[in-house]
Parts: C-alpha cells; structure tokens; sequence
C-alpha cells in the first residue's frame, strides 16, 4: 500500500492544521515568545513548515531538551576515554559524532580501533555483554526520564541473572530541574513552553506545576504532530490573553496525568538524583541521576573511574545562549562558518535534534 | 570442490580453473566468457558510449528483495542506463574472503546470471581474488557496465531547466530501510522488500517514446534528497518539491518514524529522477506507470531559477524548508 508522506493520521491532516494557523493568527495581536523544550519538538516544527506559517509576532526558541546536546564536554571526555581504555562500548546511534575534547568523537576512536556498538535499547546491550562474557561491556546511559526506566529494568534483569561483565555509564537528566534552572535565569525572554510529550508519558504533570505557581510560566504537554503543536501554542496565547497560567496536558492520548507510576517506581529503585553538569547550563542541582549502591556493582563511573578532564570550550561557541533562548542560531558568529553539522563545535550543532542543527538543516 | 572457499581458488592455478569452469561459466558463460582470454572481444559496440562501475559491498549479503549478487548487476546497470544508454556488457570481479561458504557464493552468481538475463546484458569478462580470513568481510564484487547512448544529446545531471517537471519512478525509502531492518532483527507488520531491480528497459521506453529527458539520475545512497541536491548544483539551479506527492510506503514511513530517520535520506536500489519539459510530464508519467518499474510514478516538483543549488520542501500543511543533503550515515536516536 502506499501511501504519501505526512498523511498517516489526522494530527497531521492539513486542513485541521490550516483551521488551527488561522485561529492563531486571530489571537497573535502581540509578541509572543515560546520555548519548546524538547529537540523532537524542535524538528517537527522545522520539518513540517510550521516556522514558515506562523505570523511574524510568534517567535520559537529551542530549549535544553536534546539529551545528547546536553551531554556534557567531561561526560564525553569519560566515555572516550574508556573507548581507548579498549572496553567495548554499546551506545545509541547519535552519541556516535558529538565531539569531545580536542575534536575527538566516538567515530573517530572507533576508526583507531575502539570497539563501539550501535545498540537499540539497552537490553540489546545487555545481550552484547551475555553473548561476550570474555568482554566487558559499558552501555553509555544518555536520555531523560524517557530512557532512564528502560536502562534501571535492564540493570535489574542483570543483576537478579548475576551478570558480571556489563556496566552502565549513567549521564541520565532529568527535564524539570532544568526547567526550573532556566525559569530562575534573569534574563530568560519566554513567554510559555511546549513540555516535551516523550518525557511527560513517564513522569506526568505534577513536577511541572511549579512552573505556574512559582515563576507564573504557562506551559503545555505536546504532542509532534503539527496539529499537536499548534493546537499547544494556540492554548499558550489564550493563557496570555486571560491570564489564567496553568499546566495543560493537550497529549492525553499518550500522557496520564499521573505519568507511569511503573515506570517511575524501576527509575528510582535503580537511580538515585543527582548533580548533574549539563552542556550550555553548568551545574544544576538534583538534575542527574546516578546508580544507587545497591546497584555500584554495574557502575562504570565506579569500576573504570574515566578521566573527566576539565576541557576548555571552544571561545566563541554560544550554545549557552542559544539554549537560554537569548541568541537565535545564526546569530553566533560560529554558526555555519566553523560550527556546521560536518564539523560541529556546540552542543546545539551536534545532534539532529540539536537547535543550531535543526536551523541549519532546514531554515530556508 | 571443498563446501568452503579456499585461498587456491585465488591462485590462478588448477583450482582457479575448477572454480571457473564449474561456478562462473556455468552460470554466467557466454560466447564471450566462454573464450577464456585475458580481455572480452567486443565488435559491435559503436557510436557514443556510456560506462559506469561500482563497487558492492553489503551486510547482509542476503537481504529481503535481493542480495549482493543481483544488487551488482541492477547498481551498474541502472547507472549506465542514467546517462541514456542501453547497457549491454559487464565485467565482473569478486573478493572473496577465505572460508566463504560455496553454497553462498553458487546463490549469489546464479541469482547475477538471473538479474544479467532479464536486463538484456553479458557478463564478458570477470576476475576472483581470494584473500585471507579477516582482510575482507566475506565478499565484495565490482562491477563495470557498457552500453550504447540512444539519447542525443544524453541526459545529464547539469541539463535541469528551469520549468522542468520533476518525476520519480516510485516509492521511496524501501531497500534503505529494509536493509537495516534485517541487520538490526527488527520486523514490521509487513516485510519491507528492497526495490533492487533494474530500471534500463524503462529508461530506454523513456527515451525512444518520450524523448528530450534532460536529467536520469537514480537516487542511491543518500536517498532523493541528497540526489537532488547534485542535480540542483550541478545544473545550478533550485528545485522544489512537495512533500505531498512524494510517494513513500506506508511500512517505510512507520519503521523511519520508529527509528528516527528520513526515507527521503534512505537508499533506494531500483527508481529513477527524470526531468524533463513540463510538457512531456504527463506523457512520461502515463509510460512509466505502465511499466512494472514504475508502477508509482508520479510528478514531485518543479525546478526553477532562484537559489543555485539549493532543494526547497514544500511541507504538506503549506510551509516551505530547506531539503538538505545528507550529511554522513543516518543514526538511530535515542528517544
């Protein structure tokens, strides 16, 4: 059967989406800024062409919300340095090009020779480890709350079958600590949020609510089909307009409001939070999320104690704004001349879901 | 013979000569081949030639749709038939790693000598190598094709105009995302077949039938997108297109979505670019949907004056983007 792009259900049915446009259109009597957290986010609204449609008074910036954008520059460092350690490494595909200190990339140790597994999920990891029992494998634990469930459901089938030889490099995040740390900023320039829909099927809406009660920020659950992110941004301008600021779910159909407690309860049986280091934002506190000791036994970080070299940043590299909404991508003087997708310096350029590459890839 | 390839099998002695006599001629033999000398003998090629060659190397060397073998006769014809040519011979050469299994190899020339057969060419001449386990995985095979121009003047990736329709000659995405499907396990609802075939019989309709196709350009690896970036370039030219009419499978479109890819990034092995003056698309496109290779033809977009090189996406809610070229490999994301 074939069918054409972009007409698999109706979140995506065009005329829908015109209806919703034109009702935007009706309420964008002023500027409005908002922030779409989540780097899916960001690519849907590129791709499908919302950027083009939007009136010219609505303006998007793309927040922290790509896990590998955020990874950062001494998480890379410790990783590639256990590639040259000569443990076999199983990682997700795009950790594959971020570029670390002195622009070394997992590609490039791979072709020195570092042994580097593109996995799907981390139970494919695990896999690698039962299948190799000679080897010690490391997964590369990258991803919010969205991915941190699977990799504790997996460290927990590996210890209850008394794996020996398979390890988890936690660098997981979690979304609202950096909401938060981005709320406090003084010179943040948001007038609401798209929260990311991955994120919320795990955790829910309540660990957003401080958003509206403490720093009055509306903000919305969203899905990433162009109705699901117009229909979100339609409801942050009646918000504006009324004044009544509040956390909406607009992705009931894949979000509960209580998140997935199941999900939620592994998590935190395996994981314990944090500090976390996240790239462009610095420190944020309770924002990581580390193996609790029952489970050190599995803990990279512990068994092989990475260097974690403090690298200087590239001068120049704006990522940190970019990420804070303040500079819009092509406003770095980087961007496109020796920042570009082939050769990425910032965060933002080095994932396809990454702002600076987003804006790169498809701003015409 | 041993059920394994052995390293004598590369060593132009007796062995060698088992292997040719009893493996390649059996299956690729021809009044050419047959011969045995060190070049084919060819006398009836004249007249402007196009020649093309390719190197294959995939894994899995079987995949859903195809394997490595047919993969090399329909990647080096259908290259050959882009310039508007008929291809009509092709060298062979195989890499073999020691230890290959012989049964492995006896399927994937038969299934060349299937694919050489119903695309109308002859395998000529042909070379094997056999080198140590490890310094190759388990086999490559170049091929180099021949054939005679039938197009005057022949298509070129530099003579988009301004005003030409863009057409393609069916779904896009499918060999790309069934190849890594099968290298990863994953399965969908349905198989998704690769659409490795050869593109030279409709190619040459086109061209006997239609005439004037300024541009055939199959769209391999790095997908529509990255091919139309070339032809843009080359001719110096923008094109837009509309993401509404590209057709794509509904399977293709549901394993991209669940990997994070792009079937417009992905390979395809066996569909055809044709651009040629808006006045002849319909014409054209009534050809090629008549033709099995291009049963899902249809009519993309435009080229025209405006940004040299650059490749513009009409979205299906109305909004415009860049279609980029195609960095280096797609990688699966995280979430």
């Amino acid at each position: 059967m074939v069918w054409v792009l972009n007409f698999i259900n109706k979140f995506k049915d065009p005329e829908l989406c015109r209806n919703i446009l034109e009702k935007i259109r009706n309420e964008a009597t002023t500027p409005f800024r908002f922030m779409e957290v989540c780097g899916t986010h960001t690519v849907a609204i590129f791709q499908s062409g919302i950027k083009t449609l939007l009136p010219e008074n609505i303006s998007h910036i793309s927040g922290p919300g790509c896990p590998v954008c955020v990874t950062h520059d001494r998480e890379v460092a410790a990783f590639l340095a256990l590639a040259e350690q000569g443990v076999q490494l199983a990682t997700f595909g795009d950790l594959m090009r971020v570029p670390g200190p002195y622009g070394r990339s997992l590609k490039s140790v791979q072709a020195d020779g570092g042994r580097i597994q593109v996995v799907y999920s981390p139970f494919d990891a695990l896999q690698l480890a039962l299948d190799n029992p000679g080897e010690k494998v490391v997964f590369l634990g990258v991803g919010f709350e969205t991915t941190a469930p699977a990799v504790a459901a997996t460290l927990k089938v590996a210890r209850e079958q008394g794996v020996k030889n398979f390890f988890v490099l936690s660098m997981h995040k979690l979304v609202p600590p950096a909401l938060q740390a981005l709320a406090m900023e003084r010179d943040i320039r948001v007038d609401g949020l798209l929260l990311p829909g991955h994120v919320s099927t795990i955790i829910g809406v309540q660990p957003y609510f401080f958003l509206a009660s403490d720093y009055g920020m509306p903000a919305v659950i969203t899905g990433f089909e162009p109705l699901d992110i117009l229909q979100s941004i339609l409801i942050l301008l009646h918000q504006k307009k009324d004044g009544r600021i509040r956390i909406v779910n607009n992705y009931k159909r894949a979000v509960a409001d209580q998140g997935n407690p199941k999900a939620l309860a592994v998590m935190n049986e395996v994981f314990v939070p944090a500090d976390a280091r996240w790239r462009g934002l610095g420190n944020i506190p309770g924002s990581g999320l580390l193996l609790r000791e029952e489970f050190s036994e599995f803990d990279a970080w512990k068994a092989f104690d990475p260097k974690t070299e403090d690298v200087q940043a590239l001068p120049g590299c704006r990522c940190g704004q970019v990420l804070k909404g303040q500079i819009l991508p092509d406003e770095c003087p980087l961007f496109r001349n020796k920042c570009t997708p082939a050769s990425p310096v910032g965060p933002c350029m080095v994932s396809t879901e990454g702002s600076c590459a987003a804006f790169f890839k498809y701003f015409v | 013979m041993s059920d394994k390839v052995l390293l004598d099998y590369g060593s132009g002695g007796r062995a060698s000569h088992r292997l040719i006599k009893d493996l390649f001629l059996k299956y690729l033999g021809g009044p050419a081949l047959n011969r045995l000398d060190d070049a084919a003998f060819i006398e009836d090629m004249h007249g402007p030639l196009a020649m093309s060659t390719d190197t294959f190397t995939i894994y899995p060397l079987f995949f859903p749709g195809g394997d490595i073998g047919s993969l090399a006769v329909h990647g080096t014809v259908n290259d050959v038939a882009m310039l508007g040519a008929e291809p009509r011979y092709l060298s062979c050469a195989f890499l073999l790693e020691e230890g290959l299994d012989m049964q492995d190899l006896e399927n994937i020339v038969r299934s060349m000598s299937e694919a050489a057969r119903n695309c109308g060419v002859q395998v000529v001449t042909g070379d094997t190598k056999v080198v140590p386990r490890g310094a190759a995985d388990k086999m490559f095979i170049n091929t180099t094709g021949i054939g005679r121009i039938i197009a005057d003047p022949a298509p070129s990736g530099s003579r988009a105009e301004p005003g030409d329709a863009v057409l393609i000659s069916g779904t896009m995405g499918d060999h790309g995302l069934a190849v890594l499907a099968h290298r990863q396990g994953l399965s969908f609802e349905t198989d998704i077949l690769s659409d490795s075939r050869a593109l030279n019989g409709l190619t040459c309709n086109l061209i006997r039938q239609v005439g004037n196709v300024h541009v055939f350009r199959d769209p391999t690896r790095g997908g529509l997108a990255t091919t139309l970036n070339e032809i843009a370039s080359q001719s110096g030219m923008e094109i837009l297109v509309h993401e509404e009419r590209i057709p794509v499978h509904r399977e293709v479109q549901a394993g991209c979505s669940f990997l994070g890819l792009d079937p417009l990034y992905l390979a395809n092995e066996g569909k055809f670019i044709s651009i040629l003056p808006e006045t002849l698309a319909e014409k054209a496109l009534e050809l090629m949907r008549s033709h099995p290779a291009g049963r899902d033809a249809a009519l993309i977009g435009h080229v025209r004056e405006g940004h040299r090189g650059r490749v513009i996406l009409k979205t299906s809610l109305g909004g415009h983007r860049l279609l980029d070229m195609l960095e280096g490999e797609q990688l699966p994301r995280i979430c």
